[in-house]
């Protein structure tokens, strides 16, 4: 597998992304800068950190998403390519439509920054096939803007076709509707998701539990 | 000329900032304030100089950036 983790300003998850797709899933991993309009070639994932894109000013991930590389990282989903957006890339997806939805202000306006419990909802996407629908990960939240939401007719849909991928086992610490987490795309190679598992995958991190996704992705992509 | 676009959460969005002020507000004596929904103001200076085009144009603006329709609506003054 090879990999590319975007870059822009504000974002702080770039390096531990890098590290964990280059530890657990032994990919060599390109930075690209958000001003780039072109991915490198031959790339299988292409992944969105976390941080704080510019800010978070107009919309977390909303000036993000108009970067010029996004356009390139909308062809590359549009083709087929896996794309990962984790925290800040997941609002980044949802900002480029690259993912129903929305993700507003927590609940209790606090910044929840704790490793949480989440519940694994489906084995069958390339990110998740090293689990089995139903186990529990621990992985840490770090956000301010995690409340998922979108309307009844797209969670119907979500729901309907097994794109949630986690819920939050212990119901959502940011009042997002159905305790979601992370949603897949409707060919499954688009992941967001607010928890983040590139910070549990080395026992100096305090647990491993985010390593079987990356341990997933190697075995989705090792032949592409 | 100039153009205000009033962005708000959409009717049926929980407004966790406006509850906080309403509740804010009730702390300091403010009686009978049933509800508070919080949103943003932005102001546009445009080179454009008719009030339909420069309207049209800021619509395009709305849809592309200045709002996320699925969660906000917005407003377009044109003064």
């Amino acid at each position: 597998m090879r990999a590319a983790v975007i870059v822009f300003p504000g974002s702080n998850c770039d390096r531990d992304m890098q590290v964990a797709l280059q530890a657990v899933a032994s990919a060599p991993v390109e930075m690209v800068w958000h001003k780039e309009t072109a991915l490198p070639r031959g790339l299988d994932l292409v992944a969105l950190p976390g941080g704080f894109s510019f800010g978070d000013h107009l919309r977390c991930g909303a000036i993000a998403g108009k970067s010029p590389i996004m356009r390139a990282v909308s062809d590359f989903a549009h083709a087929g390519g896996h794309v990962l957006g984790v925290c800040n890339g997941f609002q980044i997806l949802t900002e480029t439509g690259l993912l129903p939805g929305a993700l507003l202000r927590n609940g209790k306006l606090k910044f929840l920054c704790k490793p949480v419990p989440l519940t694994v909802k489906t084995s069958a996407s390339p990110f998740t096939s090293a689990w089995n629908a139903g186990d529990v990960a621990t992985v840490p939240i770090a956000h301010h803007d995690g409340a998922y939401v979108a309307d009844p007719e797209t969670l119907a849909e979500l729901e309907g076709e097994d794109r949630v991928a986690f819920t939050y086992t212990d119901g959502a610490p940011n009042n997002a509707v159905h305790d979601i987490a992370g949603v897949l795309s409707a060919n499954r190679r688009v992941l967001g998701m607010m928890p983040h598992p590139e910070r549990a995958v080395d026992p100096a991190h305090g647990g491993t539990d985010g390593a079987p996704l990356f341990r997933s992705l190697a075995d989705a992509l090792v032949s592409a | 000329m100039k153009a205000r676009v009033h962005v708000s959460l959409k009717s049926g969005v929980l407004d966790p900032q406006g509850e906080a002020i309403r509740h804010a507000l009730g702390t300091l004596g403010f009686e009978g304030v049933e509800g508070v929904r919080q949103g943003k103001l932005i102001e546009l200076e445009l080179a454009q100089t008719d009030p339909a085009a420069a309207e049209a144009e800021v619509k395009k603006m709305c849809e592309a950036l200045l709002a996320n329709p699925v969660i906000e609506s917005y407003k377009i003054e044109i003064a």
